[in-house]
Order: C-alpha cells, then sequence, then structure tokens
C-alpha cells in the first residue's frame, strides 16, 4: 500500500531501529502477497459460476432462465459444484477453466512471499544479536482511536515472529505446490486456492500483529479460513457440520481472548505486546492469572486441548492438504504461539502456567490413547496432532518457551510430512477406487496394507516422518521432544512452578506426574504411529484385486514438496541442539529467541540459568529414546497386519477397545449435555414459552385487549380497501402541516 | 470541496433539504398519480381483483399477472431519483462536518407554533450526521430492492417511503422536543401501512401489534414532553418552551417526576429498540412486512430507539437513569436480550424472524454500551448502531430476493443452493460474517468497543454479554449451512436464478461499508468522538449535581 507514508510515520515516531532501513521495511508486503492471491482467485471463481439472473426475479418463474442442459453443462464444466474430489462420489473429471492461472497465482504468491520472508531473515541476521532487543514495529493507521484507547493498525516483527513467518510461508509455500497436484481435478480449483491464500494471509496477520487486537483478527480470520475449506466440498452435510463445529468451538475459545483484553486494558490501558510488556509487573497476581487463564481458554479452541478438541478431527473433512497446512503445521500452532508471545504474562503466574502444563499433559495422554484405536488414516494423524500440540503447551507452560516453539517447528515438518504423505496414499486410493468405481473407504486403513510396493517413495518419507514423531534419534522430533520432557523434570526440581500450588497440590508434584504422563504419552505415540505405518505401507494389500492395477506413486509436483519435508524433518534437529549432544551448533533457536523470552524463562528459574548435572540430562534422554524404541518394538511384535481385514468385513470392537474407537463418547457427552440441553431449552423454554406463552398470550393479550378495540376501527378500514385513501390522507396532512410554517 | 460547499452556502440549506426533498418527491409521484397517471391506491376499486385477492389473503405479487403491469409504472423511477438525489446532497455532509466542533452543525431554527413555544430546530452532531447518511444509502438500496418486489399500488408505497424517510431523518435532526414528537409520528404511520399493506399473509394482526405497541410508547412520550414543556416555560409570559439546549442547561426537575419521566420516555424508546420483554412485535412486523419494510425497519427505525435514549432520555434524566436501581435493571434487561435473543434466533425456522430475533440480541449491545457509560462503549453502541444498519439491513435485502424467486423465508425450503446461486451464496455468507462480528468486518468493531469499555465499569454484565460470540456463530453459521450448503434435496430449487446486476448494484455499497468500516473505521470514530465524549460528560455531571440536589433537598426533612 504505502511504503513512503509508512517511513514518515516510523520518522515521525522518532524510531531509528537497526531493520528501518533493510528489507524488513517491506514486511507489510507478507500478508499482502497471499491476500492479493486470494482477490484474483476469488474472482476467477465467482465469474466462472456466476450467471446473472433475470431483470425481473419476481415475474415469470420458469421462462428467463437458462434451460436445463444449459444449466448442467454449467455445473459439471466451471461450476462452483462442492461435490467433492476425493470422497466417495463419481464427479465427472473437467479441469476448471481457469486452473492455469489460479496455478500460476496461488502458489506463485507463496513463493514470492517465501522469498520475502527470507530476504527479512537475512536482513535481521545481518543486523546482529546485539541490536535486536526490541521488536520492530511499523504503523500504518490508526485502526480504533477511542478516547484513551488506540489501537493501530500496526506489525511487529521480532525473533518469535520470524520463525513463525518462515513456518507458514515456507511450509505453506510447499503445501500450495502439493496442493496443485491434489487438487487438480475439483471443480472448484480456484475458490480452494483462494480459501488457502486467505488463510496464509490472516495466518501471517496473526503472527506479526503488533497488539492482542490486531493478533485477534488473524486468529479468528483463520478460523473462518479453517471454516470454509472445512466445509469445503459443502454439499456432503458432514463436512458442512464439521465446519460449522470448528467455529464454533473456536468461538468459545475466543470468549475467553476477548474477555483476556477487555481485563488487560481495565487494568494497565494498552493492549499493545511492548505496552503490556513494560507494565505487566504491576498487575496483580489474581488479575494476571485470570488474565492469563482466560487467554488459555482461547488456546484451548484454537489448539484444541482439552475441553474444546473434539472440532479437530472432525476437521479432517477437508481437503488432505488442508489437514497439513492449518489442522497440523500453522493454525494450530497459535495457541501455543500466543503463550510464548504473552510469555510475559504467564511468567508472572505459576498458577496458570501449571494450569497449562496439566491440560496439556492430559491433552497428549488422552488423545494418543484414542489414537491407538481409530482406523481412518487421517484421524489417526489429527489425534496425534492434538496430542503433539499438549507437549507443546507441556513446554510453553512450564516455561520452556524455546523448546515449545522448537517442538512447533519440528512438529510442522514432520506432521505436514505425515498428512501429505496420506494425502499422496489416499490419492493413490481415491484414482484406484474411481478407476474401478467402487464405493469403498478410501481412508481406512483396513483398505490399505502393502502400499510400500506401490509408492516407495512416499513409504521411506512416511517412515522418517513417524521416527521423528516417535522422537527417535537423530530425527527432528526427538531433540524438540527430549527437550520439552527434559525441561518439566528440571523444572519440578526448581522453579517458580514448583514452589507453587495449584488446587492445593505442590506445583513440583504435578510437574512430576506431568513428565511421567509425558512419557506414557510418547510411548503411546511410538505405538500408534508404527501401527499406522505398518498397516499402511506394510502386510499384504488389502485394497482388492483391481484396484490393485491403479495404484501408484503421485505426481512430482506431490511427492517434491514430501521430499524438502523429508530433508526437514530428518534434519530439523539441528536448530536447537542441546549442550549435552554438541553434533553441531548448540541451541541455535535458544539465543535466537533469547530477546524474546529469556526474560521470562529467568524468571521462571529465579533468575538462574538451568544446571543440570550431565548425569541427569542423559538419563532424561536414555529415558526418552527407551521409550520410544520400546514403543516401536511393542507395536512391530504385537501387530499383525496380514489377520486385518478390509473395513467391510471387519467385526465390531469390544470393550474398551470400543470405547476408544469411539473416542471416549466425548462428542456424545457433549451433544446431550450441552448441544440439546441449549437448543431445548431455547426452543421449548424461551421461545414458546416466555415468548409465545407469556409474553405474547398472556402479558400483550391482557394488556392488548381494550386497546385494539380503540384501533379496531383501522383495522376494519384496511379490509375494507379504503387503505390508499388514508395514506394519501396522511401524505396530504403531513405536507400541509409542514409545509404551513415554510410557507408563512 | 468544503469551499465549493460554503460557495453555495450548504450548511445553511442542507438540512431543510434534505427534510424536503422526500416530500417534494411524494408531492410529484402523488400529482403524477392524479392527473391521469394509473394509480391503483387513488382508486382502489379500479382494480377488484386485486383487492378481492387481497381480502382472500393470497399473495397479490404472484395472483394476478395484470397488476404487474403497474410495476413499471413512474412512481419507482421518481423515488429512486428522489433518493439518490437525497442521498448525493447528503454526501456534502461528511466533508462539510467539522469534527472538532462540539456545537450543533448546520442549525436552522425558526419560530413555528409561537403561542406554544414549539420552534422548528435542527441540527445535528456526529451520532446525528452518522445515522443521517446511513439512512439516506439505505432508502436509496430499499427502494431499489422494492424495484420488482412491489407490485400493487406502486404509487402510494413510494409516496410512504418518501414520508417516511422525511420522519426518520427529523427525528435524528430535531433539536425541540416537540418536534421531535411530530417527526417520530411521521415516521411511525407510514411504516404502518407499509406493513398492513404490502405485508405477507398475517399482516393485520401485525401491523396492529406494531401500531399498539408504538403507539402507547409514543403517547406517553407525549405526555412526558408536554410536562417538561410546561416545567421550562417562561415564568413572566406563561409560554412553554421546547428547546433541547434550553431544558438540558435550565430545567430541574423533583427526583420523583424525573424518575416518571424517564419512564414514559423509556417505555416509548425500549419498545422501539427493542428491549426484552418488548420485543414481541419486531418478529410478527418483520416477518410480515415487505423486504423495504423490513430493511429500514431493522436499519434505522430500531435505531431511533436507542438514539432517543442517547438524545432525551439519559441526558435529560441522568439522575433516573444512572439512579442504581434503575441502571442495573435496564443493564440486565440489555445482557437478557443480548443472550436471550442469540439462543432464540437459533431455533427459528423462518429466516426473517431469525434475523429478527438476532436484532434484538444486536440491540442489547447498544443498551449495554449506553447504560456502562463509558466513552468506548458509548461509541461502541454507535459503531453497533450503524453496523446493525448495514448488516441486518444487508440480511433482509437478500432475504427478499430469494424469497421474489422462490416464494419462501422457511430455511428447510433451501439447502445446498450455493451451487446454483452462487454469487448470492458469497454475499449471504459475508454478510452473515459481519452480522457475526468477525474482525475485518464492521460487526466486530462496535461490538468489541461496546464490550472492552463496558468491561471497565460493569464487567460481569459485559463477561455475560461477550458469550454472546458464541451464540451468534451458532445461530447464523447454522442457518446458512441450512439454507447454502448441505445436501442439494429441494428439485425446485434447480432452477434458482442467481443475483441479477440490480441487485449486485444494490449489494454492493453495503459490501464496500463493511469492509471500510471493518478496516478503517477511525474515520467515523472520530466524527462521533464528541457526540459520546459529550453524553458521557454531561450524564455524568448532572447526574451528580441532579443527585446533589436531591440529597440538599432532602436534608431539612
Amino acid at each position: 500500500m504505502l511504503p513512503a507514508s509508512f517511513a514518515l510515520l516510523q520518522e515521525a515516531a522518532g524510531v531509528a531501529h537497526p531493520l528501518a532501513g533493510t528489507a524488513a521495511r517491506w514486511m507489510w508486503a507478507l500478508p499482502l502477497l497471499p491476500l492479493l492471491g486470494f482477490v484474483i482467485n476469488g474472482a476467477l471463481s465467482i465469474v466462472s459460476a456466476y450467471h446473472a439472473g433475470p431483470a425481473d426475479p419476481g415475474a415469470h418463474p420458469h421462462d428467463a432462465h437458462p434451460s436445463v442442459e444449459e444449466r448442467h453443462e454449467a455445473h459439471t464444466g466451471h461450476d462452483v459444484t462442492g461435490g467433492g474430489a476425493h470422497g466417495d462420489d463419481h464427479h465427472v473429471v473437467v479441469r476448471h477453466r481457469f486452473a492455469g492461472l489460479a496455478t500460476i497465482i496461488g502458489p506463485g504468491v507463496m513463493v514470492l512471499a517465501f522469498g520475502l520472508a527470507v530476504a527479512i531473515f537475512a536482513a535481521m541476521r545481518g543486523a546482529g544479536d546485539a541490536a535486536l532487543h526490541t521488536p520492530f514495529v511499523q504503523r500504518y493507521f490508526e485502526w480504533m482511536p477511542v478516547g484513551d484507547l488506540r489501537i493501530d493498525a500496526a506489525f511487529q516483527l521480532d525473533q518469535l515472529s520470524m520463525v513463525m513467518i518462515l513456518v507458514i510461508t515456507g511450509v505453506g509455500m510447499l503445501i500450495h505446490l502439493f496442493s496443485v497436484g491434489y487438487m487438480q481435478d475439483d471443480p472448484s480449483y480456484p475458490r480452494y486456492f483462494a480459501y488457502l491464500n486467505l488463510f496464509v494471509a490472516f495466518m501471517l496477520v496473526l503472527v506479526m500483529g503488533a497488539s492482542y487486537p490486531v493478533m485477534f483478527v488473524g486468529w479468528e480470520g483463520v478460523g473462518l479460513c479453517s471454516y470454509l475449506l472445512i466445509g469445503f466440498w459443502y454439499l456432503d452435510k458432514a463436512n458442512a457440520d464439521a465446519g460449522k463445529k470448528a467455529f464454533i468451538m473456536n468461538r468459545i475459545g475466543d470468549f475467553g481472548f476477548l474477555v483476556a483484553m477487555f481485563m488487560l486494558y481495565a487494568n494497565i490501558g494498552t493492549l499493545e505486546f511492548e505496552g503490556v510488556r513494560a507494565q505487566a509487573t504491576a498487575l496483580g497476581p489474581s488479575v494476571v492469572t485470570w488474565i492469563c487463564l482466560f487467554f488459555f481458554l482461547g488456546c484451548t479452541g484454537k489448539s484444541a486441548q482439552i475441553p474444546l478438541y473434539t472440532w479437530l478431527p472432525d476437521a479432517m473433512a477437508g481437503p488432505t492438504p488442508v489437514s497439513a497446512l492449518i489442522h497440523a503445521a500453522t493454525m494450530v500452532t497459535a495457541g501455543v504461539y500466543l503463550i510464548a508471545r504473552s510469555n510475559f504474562l504467564f511468567s508472572l503466574s505459576p498458577v496458570a502456567s501449571l494450569t497449562v502444563v496439566v491440560i496439556g499433559a492430559l491433552t497428549a495422554i488422552f488423545a494418543a490413547s484414542i489414537g491407538l484405536k481409530q482406523w481412518d488414516i487421517k484421524k489417526v494423524l489429527a489425534y496425534s496432532t492434538v496430542s503433539q500440540l499438549g507437549y507443546m503447551f507441556i513446554g510453553v507452560g512450564s516455561g520452556a518457551y524455546v523448546s515449545g516453539v522448537f517442538h512447533l517447528v519440528t512438529h510442522a515438518f514432520f506432521k505436514a510430512l505425515l498428512f501429505l504423505g496420506s494425502g499422496s496414499v489416499i490419492f493413490a486410493m481415491h484414482r484406484a477406487y474411481h478407476a474401478t468405481h467402487s464405493a469403498e473407504d478410501a481412508q481406512d486403513m483396513r483398505n490399505m496394507g502393502g502400499l510400500r510396493r506401490y509408492m516407495p517413495w512416499t513409504f521411506w518419507l512416511m517412515l522418517a516422518a513417524t521416527l521423528a514423531i516417535a522422537g527417535f534419534p537423530p530425527f527432528a522430533g526427538f531433540f524438540s521432544k527430549d527437550a520439552i520432557l527434559g525441561t518439566v523434570f528440571l523444572r519440578a526440581r526448581e522453579s517458580t512452578l514448583a514452589d507453587a500450588h495449584w488446587l492445593g497440590i505442590p506445583g513440583n508434584i504435578i510437574l512430576y506426574a506431568c513428565y511421567v504422563l509425558g512419557l506414557a504419552a510418547a510411548f503411546m505415540t511410538a505405538v500408534y504411529m508404527t501401527r499406522m505405518l505398518i498397516y499402511t505401507f506394510l502386510g499384504p494389500n488389502r485394497s482388492g484385486e483391481r484396484e490393485r492395477d491403479f495404484l501408484g506413486e503421485a505426481p512430482w509436483i506431490m511427492t517434491g514438496p514430501l521430499l524438502v519435508l523429508g530433508v526437514l524433518s530428518v534434519a530439523g534437529g539441528w536448530l536447537n541442539l542441546p549442550e549435552s549432544i554438541p553434533i553441531g551448533r548448540v541451541g541455535l533457536l535458544e539465543h535466537w529467541l533469547d530477546p524474546v523470552v529469556g526474560e521470562s524463562t529467568l524468571r521462571i528459574t529465579h533468575g538462574a540459568a538451568v544446571e543440570a548435572s550431565s548425569t541427569i540430562e542423559y538419563s532424561l534422554i536414555g529415558a526418552a529414546v527407551l521409550i520410544a524404541l520400546a514403543g516401536i518394538v511393542v507395536a512391530w511384535v504385537m501387530l499383525r497386519p496380514e489377520r486385518l481385514v478390509p473395513k467391510r468385513e471387519a467385526r465390531q470392537e469390544e470393550g474398551f477397545e470400543r470405547v476408544l474407537a469411539n473416542k471416549y463418547y466425548v462428542d456424545e457427552i457433549y451433544d446431550d449435555a450441552v448441544v440439546q440441553p441449549t437448543v431445548g431449552v431455547s426452543r421449548n423454554l424461551l421461545w414458546e414459552g416466555i415468548d409465545q406463552g407469556l409474553i405474547d398470550n398472556v402479558m400483550v393479550k391482557y394488556i392488548g385487549t381494550g386497546v385494539p378495540r380503540l384501533f379496531g376501527w383501522l383495522g376494519s378500514q384496511l379490509q375494507s380497501g379504503q387503505v390508499g385513501t388514508y395514506a394519501w390522507v396522511l401524505v396530504v396532512g403531513v405536507l400541509f402541516v409542514l409545509g404551513a410554517f415554510t410557507i408563512r | 470541496m468544503n469551499g465549493f460547499l460554503t460557495s453555495v452556502g450548504y450548511d445553511r440549506w442542507i438540512l431543510p433539504a434534505l427534510l424536503g426533498i422526500p416530500l417534494l418527491g411524494a408531492l410529484v409521484i402523488w400529482l403524477q398519480a392524479a392527473l391521469g397517471g394509473r394509480d391503483a391506491g387513488a382508486a382502489p376499486r379500479a382494480a377488484p381483483e386485486e383487492s378481492a385477492a387481497a381480502r382472500a389473503g393470497v399473495d397479490p405479487r404472484t395472483a394476478v399477472d395484470e397488476i404487474a403491469t403497474g410495476v413499471a409504472g413512474p412512481a419507482r423511477v421518481i423515488a429512486l431519483a428522489t433518493f439518490i438525489v437525497e442521498f448525493i446532497v447528503s454526501l456534502g455532509l461528511w466533508p462539510a462536518f467539522d469534527p472538532a466542533d462540539g456545537r450543533w452543525q448546520f442549525p436552522v431554527d425558526i419560530a413555528w407554533i409561537p403561542s406554544w413555544g414549539v420552534r422548528f430546530t435542527i441540527g445535528i452532531d456526529g451520532m446525528a450526521l452518522m445515522m443521517i447518511l446511513l439512512t439516506t444509502l439505505i432508502m436509496v438500496l430499499a427502494s431499489l430492492g422494492s424495484w420488482t418486489y412491489i407490485r400493487t399500488r406502486t404509487h402510494s408505497f413510494y409516496a410512504l417511503m418518501l414520508v417516511l424517510t422525511t420522519g426518520m431523518l427529523g427525528v435524528f435532526m430535531s433539536l425541540d422536543l416537540f418536534l421531535f414528537y411530530v417527526m417520530w409520528e411521521v415516521m411511525l404511520v407510514p411504516m404502518y401501512f407499509i406493513i398492513g399493506i404490502w405485508g405477507g399473509e398475517n399482516r393485520l394482526y401485525a401491523s396492529l401489534k406494531f401500531f399498539i405497541y408504538t403507539m402507547v410508547g409514543s403517547m406517553l412520550m407525549l405526555a412526558a414532553i408536554v410536562y417538561i414543556g410546561l416545567a421550562a416555560r417562561n415564568p413572566a409570559t406563561g409560554i412553554p418552551t421546547f428547546s433541547y439546549d434550553y431544558i438540558l442547561q435550565n430545567v430541574v426537575v423533583s427526583p420523583t417526576a424525573a424518575l416518571w419521566l424517564f419512564g414514559a420516555f423509556f417505555m416509548a424508546f425500549a419498545v422501539k429498540v427493542p428491549m426484552f420483554p418488548f420485543h414481541t412485535w419486531l418478529p410478527d412486523a418483520h416477518v410480515e412486512a415487505p423486504t423495504a419494510g423490513s430493511v429500514v425497519l431493522a436499519s434505522i427505525m430500531l435505531k431511533l430507539g436507542t438514539f432517543g435514549f442517547l438524545r432525551l432520555a439519559v441526558p435529560l434524566f441522568p439522575s433516573a437513569a444512572m439512579n442504581e436501581t434503575v441502571r442495573s435493571i435496564i443493564l440486565g434487561l440489555a445482557v437478557i436480550g443480548i443472550v436471550y435473543g442469540a439462543l432464540v434466533s437459533m431455533v427459528q425456522t423462518d429466516f426473517k424472524k431469525l434475523v429478527a430475533y438476532s436484532s434484538v440480541s444486536h440491540l442489547g449491545f447498544v443498551m449495554l454500551g449506553i447504560f456502562a457509560l463509558t466513552v468506548q462503549s458509548v461509541q461502541g453502541a454507535l459503531m453497533v448502531m450503524i453496523n446493525h444498519g448495514i448488516s441486518t439491513g444487508a440480511l433482509f435485502l437478500l432475504i427478499g430476493m430469494i424469497y421474489e424467486r422462490r416464494h419462501s423465508r422457511l430455511i428447510e425450503a433451501y439447502g445446498g443452493i450455493a451451487r446454483v446461486v452462487p454469487m448470492f451464496a458469497a454475499l449471504l455468507t459475508l454478510v452473515s460474517l459481519s452480522s457475526i462480528g468477525l474482525p475485518g468486518t464492521n460487526g466486530f468493531i462496535g461490538e468489541f468497543l461496546v464490550l472492552i469499555g463496558a468491561f471497565k465499569t460493569v464487567p460481569i454484565f459485559t463477561i455475560i454479554a461477550t458469550t454472546a460470540v458464541i451464540f451468534a456463530a451458532a445461530y447464523l453459521l447454522w442457518a446458512i449451512q441450512r439454507i447454502l450448503f448441505n445436501a442439494f434435496t429441494k428439485p425446485e430449487n434447480e432452477h434458482l436464478a442467481d443475483l441479477n446486476p440490480r441487485e449486485l448494484l444494490i449489494m454492493a455499497p453495503l459490501v464496500v461499508a463493511i469492509i471500510w468500516l471493518g478496516v478503517y473505521p477511525a474515520p467515523v470514530l472520530r466524527r462521533m468522538q464528541l457526540s459520546a465524549e459529550r453524553f458521557v460528560t454531561v450524564v455524568q455531571g448532572r447526574a451528580t449535581s441532579q443527585s446533589r440536589v436531591v440529597s440538599t433537598g432532602e436534608r431539612p426533612r
């Protein structure tokens, strides 16, 4: 938009930030590029779908419309049909007429954005560490200036947002490229890229906003895109339901976010990060705890933690690249980012921080246990995501902000890879079933098996990602998960958290318990991921005789991004090597993020850097490795892929297996305990009881029996057809009365 | 721009002109009809089929094809031209208005009925400015939205719409209490006819309910206004005065009287807002009213209630309004309305009714903002008034468009229609998102400011009100899912036509407003800043001084 005036604003504010003259001054273009992509792709989508209606839509209901044949052609050709490319229907495969343009623009803006992000990163590196202790803030215009409330449309760039920007644009770019192949035959191809571009734009606003309200714009904006993309194939009620559920669950969280902002403003009069950071210590301990808890409510919605996690597994109804980008790599980590960003608040409240740890640990093990018994390959990954997000919250909750963010980054790599890999698998399965006109479930692992032979690239890459998520050294997840679990253990020995009490329980006991829960969840993670790999890729194939001929590797535009993510999943650990394993430069990320979170981390550790004897360090690492190995071995020994039968022949689960397969019936409980009562009370008590019954039939009737008689003649006149006369009398009367004084 | 406006004396004639232009338009329509034009309204016997159809409760729009020829009559053209002129003329207010000037701007003050002390005093401040611009815009769109919808007695319809406009604008401009009352009535009566003549099947019931509810309120208001006028009379001559400024500065009534007077105003305005439990006329009126009626009702007329609180009821009787009990009751009703409206909205089967109940919820935010009495919350209340006018107006226009095609407002008559009417679907989704207050759209700004301001003074009420963000998402997303998404099960929807260029033209300014007010509301906020600040300081100041009168007055006993 207005780069010149930005510069003026900066100068006027007297800011001479070291990044002022560098590539960072273009940071406003980061969200604007994908926004532009959204506008163009959205226009392409709507233009191709729109057929202007008749000038008089009410006149003759059937004349002015195109013939049935014309409409039919329009739908199958290039309309927004929402038919579902990878559901179980058999649509006509016709590429969208603007597919070429959408392909250039959708991923194109992402390539540009990533390029810019790298340039900005280089500028930050070039500026030197010492210079970057304050964020680089750009103010664009006043957004809500009211009284002493001043909210500017402003972005800020610091080390934390830089990490997020690189993940969002980098992983986002890869997933856009993958989508070119995955969505190639979808009749709503430009609409897909429009939504995906819009998502990236909002996600960048979320991480770049310089204040909570601007962050909230991104926060709800990504929720909107999630809603639109989950319900992308909207003609299927299940998809539309899932989208709506995601939005509403997120709104419950947003309620918390809003209240937290209100409390901040009422207590310190500012909502900008730098302002809050400066004044946070002036807040009373109970106020800061409440603020943090309300913010954390927002996190449980956005990042799918107990009790608001149930939308995320349903969100798998969206296209698989969407699951990879939004519901694994970026959006769902926004809650982790929020806490890392608000470290200056959370570090002041041990109680709130312990709450984060406890919820994170419970979610990690709870979701992992559900993941053990899912058959839908995407559902396994979805529960795994919920579980891994729990780990991140254990990290940021215990004041290990760097470890939390570290796991966020590595998780973005390996979980995006897992989802895209599963996307390749589903793509192949769907293609096979489509070719044979079979109505089988292309996502059920019982219908897969032995795919290694048909998709070797995908298999090896998925294997790498599985080892990474299971925490097997030296893959990326090993380092990040170990960092989190190790920190919790050390925090239990010495920190403000350990000294505090949570619901009367000493903090150190809580932290030890959470460490154990974390280990147990790590074991389960290794089990269910190995299970997924075995059932999908190993053993005999269960897809069907004829289908087997059509199974094969996806096109290179899909496999290429997988390769890049594979490299990152293997090598991601080098971003932040612990001192105990010096196989490269140690603690890069820790050092990088120090200006943002260093002070808060020290506050939690009583001002001293964490010192642990190497015995403890190596025991912790050893425990983590052993757990991961144990999980893999147990799965390998106990699971018998050759005994599996295709979905249609499978028996019902029994006992606890059934409880797990039904996800502890949480959805049913929520429905019976919350949704149905709310709707029932609204309909029967509020509407029919109070509105129609009490107010209308009792009050209005009795008060109103006399009055209608007074005005009754008016009604009778209306019916006699004389009303036009009255209308004219009124018009003339008004003209007369008002005219009387003007003429005078 | 300002130079040009000054050179033509814009600031002297603009407000009377805004009141006069619609009347002139109505006069032209009347003359055209009287001088040989076809007019169904003036001579109902000329079209017996039509009245028969109307009597039988059959929808005349579908029943009688012949009548459709009346559609192309000149009345709609004259009305549209008048509204466009009105809108363009009113646009000059935007640059001409000085946001830094706290006095009444563009004032006109003429003696009207000297023996009663009634004067024709008009003038505007920032909040009136925004409401006037909203009105002139919405009226253009509402008349365009009636273009093919209104097929009977078009002359009468458009004439009433024009008179209605004068009434609404007059209320926003009035600085004389008696004039305020006259304008209030001028606005109510046409709406009664619009619902009663061009409405749906139960239009008589709905219009009567509307009339009784609002009449009772305005009778009480008239009594209160007369009382104040007499209380403010010149002791020498005995002539009452209704001057707003004079009364605000000089008239002090006893606390008991203040309570009664406030109660009278409260009834008039609370019905209009509408506040729970005085809201049950609204769903009926909305459902039965023709599209233009619903749009005007929702976009503008409901705001007259909250405007009345801001302009008259609260500043004139702050000691009564800000009395701890009274205030708590009103805040309680506002918050109940917010949650209750949202919950009842959720279970509606008629989309128009759903939007009607959502209005109860939205207007509850306005009342919360007003009575929380902080600059932010009052500014937020003003923003919600504007935003609700835009978003709910847009919703009703869209419902009207689909109703013209399918003749059903029932949610269950649709499903999956995004496939056949993608443009309609995109617009309905966008407007719904603005209505549920998605950041980046206008809806967020208002709600956020109300809540963040109100939290400082009434935190508990605010937290309860904030839950509406959840329910709002629930009712609107559920509704649009059942209309636009889900399986395409109704074959009769296969031939739904997408929006035509006229309908796109109607939606375009609303879409622009939704995004503009969501992204860059600062110019609007700046213009309303002084109004909000003055409201807060006047009310706080007068509340303390009035209560001081109370305490000194009672001490001797």
